[in-house]
């Protein structure tokens, strides 16, 4: 068994997840079949496909919500079948979903110990260790380079990819060793979207494990090392960063020829409309944020 | 990775003191309870004597432990309509069993402890079983009490009244316990006040300093989110049922003791004044936000306001009115003061 654990950016020593010809059935639907991947310390899985391809369903079997019907889940190099979330986040591997995340009424401190309030005291006066909790959120909120004017403003007041940011936060502090994000950057603007990445690409560097679900693939490529694309519940490949360019993601994703001709419809109906620009801001904007390569 | 230092964030300066002191759930209800004292007050010199004070804090108090503990259940996001009927079903099982049966009266209380307890039970499993709203599971459970309230009453005392809960032995502790009134600056104040100040001091403890009060404000919150992080859910409701079935026990006993004697349709009608006491007190109808001290205030407004009327020498039907207005006040206040101080501060 491999004790190492320190990050090694694209190193080797067993992976911290692997799934193998993995499948998943609702009756008579395969949602996924024959899917594998590894997740390393330090690195990035992208996991990527259009709506309905079985992304959800992949990660949510590796955050213990569904059971693999075939295949194997190993972590840490040995065979696991999660009965519960709870169970996998036992083993550190923590989920953030994009709606169930936080609580919006309430604080961002007791958001952020929920579920593992910090106690002092014995018996009866044993109680929620109020002080402990604000002054740890906020600093690891800090380290984690997200400046929150006042944790005790409710969640509900912050923006879309501030809650993501402090969700990662809370997964890295409770000792996450790996963080599956379910398209978290999927109902941001291009900056908010910019600041999420930006947490990952630190969540990596403290070398965790990151598994982001995406449909874009210019959020995707600045941070992955390695991509998983699926498409109707398969497996298209999975490429490490050197082997993929940017655009031979894209085009993977749309389907090679499919995008290629819907690009040029795009380009015929609407020369100067504003969808071109778009498309091209979105690849600049993450340079500007210092997300790209 | 450097550790940053926390600092005095420039940014939170503006929004300061006034936007921390809006931002509590019970500013309405101290607003309204300073404006209903003033009113009355200045109309009645009884009214802000200490005997008048004694006087409006007596229905004051019943009612508030029981809006505190309704308070708690709606901020873990469910509602409780049986909570009234259950007080009277609390008393009639302590009264059936100390006056008709002749048993000790603390053996009676205590039978009626664990079936409310059930009751509470009963409610909160049926609530997370069925996932139907607590609004329609609580509904059936206080019309079945209701009936058998009336009905074994009737069957058994051949009338819609026990009496002689005095003659039971034991009965002088109890009383003491939970009926007698208390001496104070020369005037007899009911010991149902302490219970109320007690229940709302531990109550405002647990919602804001424990773990089990994290997991009321998030199962109220947002479920499936708390639930996700490991939250038990289910567990705190079932929980939050019975401490409101507890407190129907507590007040159902509390007025047997006090008045030795029990009608069988005691506690009907109370659920919603309890539903607007803690609303009053700034509890949110969707859940997930609220306070005790809210509802314990609330429960005042409504003992001030009982007794205002009568002390001012109006006709006691201006009550219902007076409720409506101040419902309908505290509703507005709270709501504004919410989004003044939850708006996206810039
Ligand atoms: N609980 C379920 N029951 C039945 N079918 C499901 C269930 N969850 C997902 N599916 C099906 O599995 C397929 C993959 O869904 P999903 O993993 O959510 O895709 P994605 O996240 O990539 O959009 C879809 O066809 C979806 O309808
Ligand atoms: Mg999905």
């Amino acid at each position: 068994m491999s004790t190492e654990t320190t990050p090694q950016p694209g190193g080797a020593g067993a992976p911290l997840l692997e799934v193998r010809d993995i499948a998943k059935y609702f009756g008579s639907v395969i949602a996924v079949q024959a899917i594998s991947t590894t997740v390393r310390a330090g690195e990035v899985t992208c996991v990527l496909g259009d709506n309905g391809a079985g992304k959800s369903t992949l990660i949510k079997i590796l955050s213990g919500v569904h059971q693999h019907d075939a295949g194997q889940f190993l972590v840490d190099g040995a065979p696991v079948r999660f009965g519960s979330p709870r169970a996998a986040l036992d083993r550190g591997i923590a989920t953030v979903y994009q709606d169930l995340a936080m609580i919006p009424l309430m604080s961002i401190w007791r958001n952020f110990f929920l579920g593992s309030e910090p106690t002092r005291g014995w018996g009866p006066l044993k109680r929620f260790d109020v002080e402990f909790a604000k002054r740890v959120c906020r600093q690891n909120l800090l380290d984690m380079g997200i400046d929150i004017r006042d944790p005790e403003q409710p969640v509900g007041t912050l923006s879309g990819g501030e809650r993501q940011s402090v969700a990662i936060a809370r997964a890295v502090y409770f000792g996450a060793r790996v963080l599956i994000l379910d398209e978290p950057t999927s109902a941001l603007g291009v900056k908010q979207a910019g600041v999420v990445l930006k947490y990952i690409v630190r969540a990596r560097d403290r070398g965790l494990g990151v598994v982001l679900i995406t449909h874009n693939p210019h959020h995707a490529y600045p941070v992955g090392d390695r991509f998983l694309v699926l498409k109707r519940g398969r497996s298209l490949g999975e490429w490490a960063k050197p082997d993929i360019s940017r655009d031979e993601l894209t085009q993977m994703m749309a389907g090679g020829a499919e995008l290629e001709q819907l690009g040029h419809e795009l380009e015929r109906d609407a020369e100067d409309s504003e969808l071109a620009a778009v498309a091209r801001e979105v690849g600049q904007d993450a340079k500007d944020l210092g997300i790209a390569p | 990775m450097t550790t940053a230092v926390p600092t005095a964030d420039e940014r939170i300066a503006p929004v300061g003191v006034l936007r921390r002191l809006l931002v509590r759930p019970e500013l309405g209800a101290v607003v309204g309870a300073i404006a209903v004292f003033t009113f009355f007050a200045s109309l009645s010199p009884v009214f802000r004597s200490v005997e008048g004070i004694a006087n409006w804090l007596d229905p004051a108090s019943t009612l508030g432990v029981m809006a505190v503990a309704v308070a708690l259940l709606m901020i873990g996001g469910e509602f409780d309509l049986s909570a009234g009927v259950l007080t009277g079903t609390s008393g009639l099982t302590l009264a059936m069993l100390s006056a008709v049966y002749g048993w000790n009266i603390w053996s009676a209380m205590l039978v009626g402890l664990v079936l409310a307890l059930a009751i509470g039970l009963f409610n909160g499993m049926m609530v997370i079983r069925t996932k139907l709203p607590s609004f329609i599971v609580t509904l059936g459970t206080m019309l079945m009490l209701m009936g058998i309230n009336l009905g074994v009453t009737k069957a058994v005392t051949g009338s819609v009244q026990i009496g002689g809960i005095a003659d039971a032995p034991g009965y002088d502790l109890a009383r003491r316990m939970f009926a007698q009134t208390i001496p104070f600056l020369g005037v007899e104040f009911r010991v149902a006040i302490f219970w109320w100040l007690g229940v709302t001091a531990i109550a405002t403890w647990v919602l804001l300093r424990t773990k089990a009060g994290n997991w009321i404000f998030a199962s109220g919150g947002n479920a499936p989110a708390a639930r996700s992080v490991g939250v038990p859910v289910a567990r705190t409701k079932i929980a939050l049922f019975m401490t409101t079935a507890f407190a129907a026990w507590l007040v159902g006993s509390i007025l047997a003791l006090r008045l030795t004697s029990v009608q069988a349709n005691t506690g009907i009608n109370q659920e919603f004044i309890y539903i607007i006491a803690a609303v009053i007190g700034g509890c949110l109808l969707t859940g997930g936000y609220g306070s005790a001290i809210g509802a314990a205030i609330g429960a005042l407004i409504f003992g001030m306001a009982d007794k205002g009327i009568i002390f001012a020498g109006w006709d006691s039907d201006w009550f219902k009115f007076f409720l409506g207005v101040m419902l309908v006040l505290a509703t507005l206040t709270n709501h504004m003061v919410r989004r003044f101080a939850e708006e996206k501060r810039k």
